[in-house]
């Protein structure tokens, strides 16, 4: 009796495995070109309110395609035009007038005014903000409605980087009567709306037939998450993915850049990937010791034993791609004798031993590891840590419980981290903070760009941090898919723009 | 047998208890704060401290725990911070794809370990007994991933027949839904499979050398008939008590595999609760896992008991 169950199940299985057709497409291939995407990323959003958390995969999803905010950051990441059609800025850098698309509508039907607006700002400056960008509106001194469709900001102090913050997706306007609910059924003025979420597998966006601007050539938009890299390289494959923007499984690249059903594109982010230093620890206190590292480390070994060559290399804290970089790439070349000459002045004849403490990525445990091998040849004995990102947040950037870590800031135009009293690097310079001051009161855009490199040509003499490289934005993508943004100037796989060849 | 059962259920309560408070306790002493997690590397004092007192992490710890009993108790697994979603729903949620991927993977590796035994010991020291040792020895060391990645290679990639991973939800129909299942419950079944035919083969070759198969033999049945109609029900204890173990690990092991094929279960949700610092969820789910691992020894006790009907359990 026992040997007859498990061959009576198998024998019911065999149907139902030959019955279902295999479904290798989709849709197949036909002469009208395809209306749908399917757009795979690492992580899975938590939940899908850009106004209340940090994570990017959020952002991945809604920004400019479900949300949009008052401004709007393009592929180039320049501000153009979003919720507000025009604004004027006032000559003291204080007033600004925002006008509203005429007929802007949320997915629900109701108008998208300035009330709404209003509500959006309020919200996110409010002493119980959950906003995880609360110093974008820290500035924000009132928000006057004067009609429906004009909003009328004033600052209570002039921010160069006001209308790139209202750019973002933490600066999304959303209605108060779903505001509460955007977590798992988000509500926008995008030209897609939010039609499902499969926990665990994927979020649908389809075209919003009201929406008020040109609308996309998408009419369904599935963001898939796919966490292991052997999988995503296979979802590409076997064309279940059509487009993998952001795609971190480096070493499979070439293979992807060798076969024509396949695009590959490499792009710039805004991420500065730094060995993070703890300027209050010693040795790390001497500029001495920072300046041996930044000598010990060879950045191209890097850029291609992690990046497999696709990524640039930097001096300081500034993406070359932007206004006002410069270049310092020079400054410390790759030089061991040069590196244990600096550390027996600083009294390390014999190096030291020291902790690598690495977050998850990929990209921060493959340099850790390169960074260790490098150290050791100047005698500086890095053992390697990795941890989680909870305990990386809890441990090394809250508690600055550390003396070395590799971490990629992604926020645009960052450099100002380096101002913040008490940030997990430990530095302080009298003359950054005079610069950021200065900065800040600053609207002439040549003394900006001139102000920037005084603040790269400092953090580049102090050596704050091990300056490493940009990480790239690589995609891989069917060959017909275009549209997609090459550069991450912001957190976004904005899809408004993407169609496939006919 | 009633006795036998009350015991049973008590020793079960006695575990799941004890497992609530073992489980949080242990799980304070993970460094991370789901606020810091969601906010990340912008987060400013007061943001943090307002999203602590939204989420409720501000309460002191044993309020935490009783609260969490308590709604334990009433069935409430409480509500995840980091989906503002209920647990028990995204539990639930995880379990219809969990516990089907666990039940057609156990099918799938009894249905062929068994036979595979039976070959093996049948064909003792012949051609058929060493192909079942080298499937048994190859499965053993290989690890269920890596099969998922080859299986994924040759039947999506190559060929095409199967989606390579991911899960289309059983809205979607059944047929979808279980052929979405059958690769990584393949993955998994292969190395159960190898250690479930060892197991198998030996239980039977012991069982082969009593007394009553030779009398059996004696008697003038041919091998089969002993192998199939004497043996096998005698060799069975040690089968099911490995099969019991597999189901347990089945449900809570599967992470990896799940991983591999994308598929939206119970082992990835914990994994990202995990690393989510989404704690109320991570609670949820191994309180459930203590039980059900539970449930199944108990299972394999009572499946012992009826099994052999020598009243060896009282």
């Amino acid at each position: 009796m026992p040997i007859r169950f498990p061959r009576l199940a198998l024998a019911a299985l065999l149907p139902a495995m030959m019955a279902v057709p295999a479904p290798a497409q989709e849709q197949p291939r036909s002469q009208q070109a395809r209306t749908d995407l399917v757009l795979g990323m690492r992580l899975e959003p938590p939940h899908l309110d850009p106004t209340a958390g940090a994570a990017a995969a959020i952002d991945e999803v809604t920004y400019a395609n479900l949300f949009e905010a008052l401004t709007r950051i393009d592929a180039d990441g320049k501000v153009v035009p979003g919720l507000a059609e025009r604004w004027t800025v006032s000559g003291d850098g204080l007033t600004y007038r925002f006008t509203l698309r005429e007929g802007a509508r949320f997915h629900d039907g109701t108008a998208a005014d300035s009330a709404d607006v209003k509500f959006s700002l309020d919200r996110a400056r409010a002493a119980d903000s959950v906003n995880a960008q609360k110093a974008y509106f820290a500035a924000i001194d009132s928000v006057e409605t004067p009609d429906p469709r004009t909003v009328v900001v004033k600052l209570s102090r002039p921010d160069g980087l006001f209308l790139f913050h209202m750019g973002t997706g933490d600066a999304a306007i959303v209605a108060p009567e779903t505001a509460a609910a955007n977590k798992q059924t988000p509500v926008g003025t995008g030209p897609f709306r939010f039609e499902g979420w499969t926990a665990g597998d994927r979020v649908v966006l389809v075209r919003n037939p009201d929406y008020d601007g040109p609308k996309p050539a998408l009419e369904r938009v599935t963001f898939r998450f796919i966490a292991d890299p052997a999988a995503q390289v296979a979802s590409l494959q076997a064309g279940d993915v059509d487009t993998f923007p952001q795609f971190d499984t480096y070493e499979a690249l070439p293979q992807f850049k060798d076969d024509p059903r396949f695009t590959v594109t490499v792009g710039t982010s805004e991420g500065e990937t730094i060995l993070a230093t703890n300027n209050g620890r010693k040795p790390f206190d001497d500029v001495r010791v920072r300046r041996a590292l930044a000598h010990a480390i060879d950045p191209k070994m890097l850029i291609d034993g992690v990046l497999f060559g696709n990524g640039v290399a930097i001096g300081s804290h500034f993406p070359p791609h932007r206004d006002g970089y410069l270049d310092l790439t020079e400054r410390y070349p790759y030089d061991v004798e040069k590196a244990k000459t600096l550390l027996a002045e600083a009294g390390y004849p014999d190096g030291f031993e020291t902790v690598l403490k690495l977050p998850p990525p990929v990209y921060a445990r493959r340099s850790g590891e390169l960074i260790a091998a490098m150290l050791a040849e100047v005698g500086v004995r890095a053992s390697i840590e990795p941890m989680e990102w909870a305990a990386w947040l809890e441990k090394v950037f809250r508690g600055k419980d550390y003396d070395l870590t590799v971490i990629a800031h992604t926020e645009p135009l960052d450099i100002d981290i380096y101002a913040r009293p008490d940030y997990y690097f430990n530095y302080r310079s009298e003359r950054f903070l005079a610069l950021e001051e200065e900065l800040n009161r600053t609207q002439d855009a040549a003394r900006r760009k001139s102000l920037y490199g005084e603040q790269q040509k400092l953090l580049a003499e102090d050596a704050v941090n091990g300056f490493l490289f940009m990480l790239p934005v690589t995609t891989v993508q069917k060959a017909g898919v275009e549209g997609m943004w090459v550069n991450r100037p912001v957190q976004a796989n904005d899809a408004t723009a993407v169609r496939w060849k006919p | 047998m009633l006795a036998f059962l009350a015991r049973r259920l008590l020793t079960l309560a006695l575990t799941a208890w004890l497992a609530t408070l073992l489980i949080f306790a242990l799980l304070q002493l993970v460094p991370g704060d789901p606020a810091l997690l969601m906010l990340g590397t912008a987060a400013r004092p007061d943001t943090l401290a307002a999203l602590r007192a939204q989420m409720g992490l501000d309460e002191p710890l044993p309020l935490r725990y009783l609260g969490w009993l308590g709604g334990l108790l009433r069935g409430d697994l409480g509500t995840s911070v980091t989906y503002a979603r209920p647990v028990a729903g995204l539990v639930a949620e995880r379990m219809a794809v969990t516990l089907p991927l666990a039940a057609l993977a156990l099918l799938l590796s009894t249905a062929l370990a068994v036979p595979l035994g039976l070959l093996a010991a049948a064909r003792h020291r012949r051609a058929g007994d060493w192909a079942v040792a080298g499937f048994g020895r190859l499965g053993i060391s290989v690890p269920s991933f890596w099969v998922g990645i080859l299986l994924i290679l040759l039947f999506s990639v190559k060929l095409g027949w199967f989606r390579a991973g991911g899960f289309p939800g059983w809205g979607a129909g059944a047929g979808p839904a279980l052929m979405a299942l059958l690769l990584p419950a393949a993955a998994l079944a292969i190395p159960e499979a190898a250690i479930l035919a060892r197991v198998t083969r030996s239980a039977l070759l012991d069982a082969l050398r009593e007394d009553y198969a030779r009398t059996a033999r004696a008697k003038g049945l041919s091998g089969a008939a002993v192998l199939l109609r004497h043996v096998l029900p005698n060799a069975l204890a040690p089968v099911v008590t490995v099969l019991g173990l597999q189901a347990a690990f089945l449900v809570g092991g599967a992470v990896v595999v799940e991983n591999v094929f994308t598929l939206p279960g119970l082992g990835r949700l914990l994994y990202q609760a995990v690393g989510q610092r989404d704690l109320i969820v991570v609670q949820g789910i191994v309180v459930i896992l203590v039980i059900l691992v539970v449930l199944a020894n108990a299972a394999v006790d009572i499946a012992y008991a009826a099994l052999d009907p020598r009243p060896k359990v009282a």
